[in-house]
This record gives C-alpha cells, sequence and structure tokens, in this order.
C-alpha cells in the first residue's frame, strides 16, 4: 500500500514535469516567459554550482531561522503568562484580535524607514507575521488544561512553577507545536517576500535580480528552490512533531489494551 | 486524624446560589476506613474537595492530624475517579508515580525505592516502564493508588475511586484496598454512592443526606476483619447492615428528615 502510494506520486510527479517540458516546446505557451523542465533543470545546477547563489540561500535561512526562534520564544513565553495572570488574558483579548489580522506585508513601508533594506527588516516581517502563529496557539493550548489534571497537581502540592513544567506545558505541546509548524511556513514566505520588495540579500533579492535581467530559466529555478525549502520545512517539523509527541492521541493511534 | 466540623459550602454564580453542603460534622479516626456513601448528587465530591483542601468551604473547618487545612496538606493523598484524567498521559507509569515525590525533600535513591515499593504493592511492577494509556482501565487506577501510596499519607481520600471500572476489576479492587489498608495501617476515606462497597470495605459507614448536605447517620460496620468477596457478600449481616444502609438512602432521596439529633448506632435496629 505505502509503495503504492510512493509509486503513484513518483508517476504524477513525472507526468508534470514531463507536461511542463512539452507544453512550452509544443508552442503552446511562450518558451521566453515559460522555459521547457529540461532549462529551468540545467539552470538549476548552474544556480547550485555559484558560490553567489549558496549566500544567498544562507542569508534567506538566516532570516527565516532567526525570525521564527525570535517568534516562536515569544509567542510560548507570552502566550504561557497571559493565560497564568489572572484578566490579562481578557484584557489583551481585543488588542490581539485587531493586531492579528494585520498583514505583515502591510508593514513593509515601516520596515524600511526604520532598518532600510538591511537583515533587520525582513526580520521585523517575518517575527510579526509568525508571532501570532504561536500566540495564539499557546493560548488554545493551555486552555486544554484538564481540570482533573490540575487537581491532581495541586493535591499532591505541586507550586505553580511545578504544575506549569509538568501539566499545563506537556498539555499545550501539542497546539504550540501545531503552531511553530504553520509559523515556519509563514515565516518562510516573508522573508522571500521581504528580500523581493525591500530588496534585502536573500533568494528573494536574486529572483528580482534575475527577473530584471531577463534571466527566465534562472528565476524558475530560484522559484523550485524556495518551494523545495517550503517542502524540507514542512516535513522537518511533522517529524519534530512526531517525536515530541509519540505519547499524544494523534500519533499513538488506538492502542489495544 | 481527620476531624469535619460544621462543614458548609454554597456555590455562588451567575444569579444562583446553590448550597451543596449544609452542615457536616464528622471525625475519622487514626488508621479507621470509613466509607462515605450518600444519593448521588449529594456533594460528596464537594465534600472531599473542601476536606482535601483544593475548595474554601464558606463555613467550618477541617483539621488534619490536629492542624487547620487551608490548602492540599502534605499528609493527604487524593485518588480521583477519573484514572484517566487524572494520570499525565505525557510520563511513563513510573515517572506518574514519582512526580509528586520530586516536591518532598527526597534523595533520588529514595525515591526509587518508594516508587517500586508502591508499583510492587498494586502488582504493577512490570509496567514501570509503560504509558498509562496503554494499560487497561483497572491497571490505571491501581497506578493512581500506587501514586497516592509511595507519597505515605497520613490519610487517603479516594473520591468514587472505582465507579468508572468493570464489576469484576472493582472486586478485585477492592480487596487490593483492603489489604492495603490493612498491611499499611492508613486512615482512609473512601467516598462511593455504591452502597455494597460501602458496607463490604467499611469500618464504618457514614450515611448523608440528600443535598443540602448533612449527616445522616454513621454505622459501625460489625463484620470480621478478613472479608471477602465470595463468603462476606452472602453473610445475613451483611445483608442486614446492606439494607439498613440502602432504607437510609432511600429514604434520604424522598427527603425523609429524620429527627433533628443524628442518630449514631452502632447496630441497626432488628427487623
Amino acid at each position: 500500500m505505502r509503495f503504492q502510494n510512493a509509486a503513484l506520486g513518483a508517476a504524477g510527479l513525472a507526468a508534470f514535469l514531463a507536461l511542463g517540458e512539452a507544453v512550452p516546446r509544443l508552442g503552446l505557451v511562450k518558451e521566453e516567459y515559460f522555459p521547457p523542465t529540461s532549462r529551468i533543470a540545467s539552470a538549476f545546477a548552474d544556480e547550485l554550482s555559484d558560490g553567489a547563489f549558496w549566500t544567498a540561500l544562507g542569508d534567506t535561512l538566516t532570516g527565516w531561522a532567526l525570525g521564527l526562534a525570535i517568534a516562536v520564544s515569544a509567542g510560548i513565553v507570552i502566550g504561557v503568562i497571559v493565560s497564568v495572570v489572572p484578566y490579562l488574558r481578557e484584557a489583551t483579548a481585543s488588542t490581539i484580535e485587531f493586531l492579528r489580522p494585520i498583514p505583515s506585508v502591510a508593514l513593509i513601508p515601516l520596515a524600511v524607514l526604520l532598518y532600510g533594506s538591511e537583515l533587520r527588516s525582513v526580520l521585523l516581517l517575518v517575527v510579526y507575521a509568525s508571532f501570532w502563529q504561536v500566540l495564539i496557539q499557546t493560548l488554545y493550548g493551555v486552555q486544554d488544561v484538564d481540570p482533573v489534571a490540575d487537581e491532581t497537581a495541586r493535591s499532591y502540592g505541586l507550586g505553580t512553577w511545578a504544575r506549569i513544567r509538568h501539566v499545563l506545558w506537556p498539555t499545550a505541546l501539542p497546539y504550540v507545536l501545531t503552531g511553530v509548524r504553520l509559523a515556519a511556513a509563514v515565516a518562510l514566505i516573508l522573508a522571500i517576500t521581504g528580500e523581493l520588495v525591500i530588496g534585502a540579500p536573500g533568494l528573494g533579492a536574486r529572483i528580482a535580480v534575475a527577473q530584471n535581467s531577463q534571466a527566465v530559466p534562472e528565476m524558475y529555478a530560484l522559484i523550485v528552490v524556495t518551494g523545495l525549502l517550503g517542502l524540507l520545512i514542512n516535513v522537518g517539523a511533522r517529524t519534530v512533531e512526531r517525536r515530541a509527541l509519540a505519547w499524544h492521541q494523534s500519533v499513538r493511534g488506538e492502542v489495544v489494551v | 486524624m481527620l476531624d469535619v466540623r460544621g462543614l458548609k459550602k454554597v456555590y455562588e454564580g451567575s444569579g444562583r446560589r446553590v448550597e451543596a453542603v449544609r452542615d457536616l460534622t464528622f471525625t475519622v479516626e487514626a488508621g479507621e476506613l470509613v466509607c462515605l456513601v450518600g444519593p448521588s448528587g449529594c456533594g460528596k465530591t464537594t465534600l472531599l474537595k473542601c476536606m482535601g483542601g483544593l475548595l474554601t468551604p464558606t463555613a467550618g473547618e477541617v483539621h488534619l492530624a490536629g492542624r487547620k487545612v487551608s490548602g492540599p496538606p502534605p499528609g493527604m493523598a487524593f485518588v480521583f475517579q477519573e484514572y484517566g484524567r487524572s494520570l499525565f498521559p505525557w510520563m511513563r507509569v513510573a515517572d506518574n508515580v514519582e512526580l509528586p515525590l520530586k516536591q518532598k525533600d527526597l534523595s533520588k535513591a529514595r525515591r526509587r525505592e518508594l516508587v517500586t515499593d508502591a508499583l510492587e504493592s498494586v502488582d504493577l511492577a512490570e509496567a514501570a516502564g509503560a504509558y498509562p494509556w496503554q494499560l487497561s482501565g483497572g491497571m490505571q487506577q491501581r497506578v493512581a493508588i500506587a501514586r497516592a501510596l509511595a507519597y505515605e499519607p497520613e490519610v487517603l481520600l479516594m473520591d468514587e475511586p472505582f465507579a468508572a471500572v468493570d464489576a469484576q476489576t472493582r472486586a478485585d479492587l477492592e480487596d487490593l484496598v483492603r489489604r492495603l489498608w490493612r498491611e499499611r495501617g492508613i486512615t482512609i476515606l473512601f467516598v462511593t454512592h455504591d452502597i455494597d462497597e460501602a458496607v463490604y470495605l467499611g469500618e464504618r459507614v457514614i450515611v448523608l443526606s440528600a443535598s443540602p448536605t448533612v449527616v445522616r447517620e454513621q454505622l459501625k460496620v460489625d463484620l470480621p476483619d478478613e472479608r471477602d468477596q465470595l463468603h462476606t457478600r452472602v453473610t445475613p449481616r451483611f445483608a442486614e447492615l446492606r439494607t439498613h444502609v440502602y432504607e437510609q438512602i432511600q429514604a434520604a432521596k424522598r427527603g425523609v428528615v429524620q429527627d433533628a439529633v443524628v442518630t449514631k448506632s452502632d447496630t441497626p435496629p432488628l427487623r
């Protein structure tokens, strides 16, 4: 079954690539705007042998990882504090609901004003976009604490800190990790967008350069790279989730007693 | 050992005022096994939570070994009905049992010793490395009991602990509680809605009225110390006691008010 699924998946991908090769060659679309798969592939190979490409990739990943790390730590810490301190949740709910839907992209002018076209501009966008994902999930997760589990902990004399560590945190963890997975995807989108629009160094800026210099196959090759990055990030996040939540219903499945 | 005086608990909220417990006074002596039984919804859980320091009573006091209870007291352990929610699914059995001990000032070696000993007492030594959700319901409740034992409490509060397990497992668990009580000499207060269980387990049965709750009767169970599921339950004395408690519960449900003075009889009236 699993082999069959993998085979079907590979066949589908091969068909898609073949289509990408055939359509421009048959003249159905203009080859200069939509180069066939083989030319994109060779441009991709050229990119891999170019040192500047790796520098750009490194810049993008730095912005992504740094921004994500800041957003995740801040989201978790603030989420737990807002939930644990009495009345703070009610007092902040409306503000959060107002700030959360602001598209990060709308902050690009502000980022440029503040930091110009530096890494810090990208960081601002990445952190703003991914912070809410983590914060909201943490808030939901903390609310999910089972009253019986909490009473058990209290009856055995566990103090506030011990209850946060042994009851609240494990309960919230599945939610937090979902938040981190969503945030990781959003962070990549914002890192590329920031580089593309602001011109901060990275894959986004390199895509813009390829476009301006009419290097269409290279542009596509870079787009493929960003797609692959997104894929790797998602697979990585899911692996972490499965490992960390082996005890959780969603991962452990049905247990035969 | 455990002294409940004039306990009263009123829940107030959203314009509603519910008097769950009106006025409860009773004591549990050191080393006693007392069963609390009452009609369903009579505030047994409220009472237990007030005693465990999880709820603040509206009036009255609970004293444990002479000290007033104002928060969860260190000498008290709780076994909840909902074992599946009371055990932490993210911890293995041994870690679940050990967690409360980490709040005490004990060496690692001593903690290990207590965990092993408690798990052996409930015949679950081999399940130490398993997760609670890999065990059956009865085994999970035994883990919860082991966790309470390892804590070395003076008083063990059990809140309808066997209400969610099947009848056969339940009988085994009842015998386990009797055995542990006799072996370890802990004071146990066992809350149940099952009349047979109350009579079979207890040295004394406290019958509660319907809500708002008062003590309706205190009854000494004069069955022999050695009890077993096969023989004890068919003795004429067992039948008399359970019938008596049953009548009391039925009367409590109908809201029949007994004489203002709470009867404290050692033997139920002859039939």
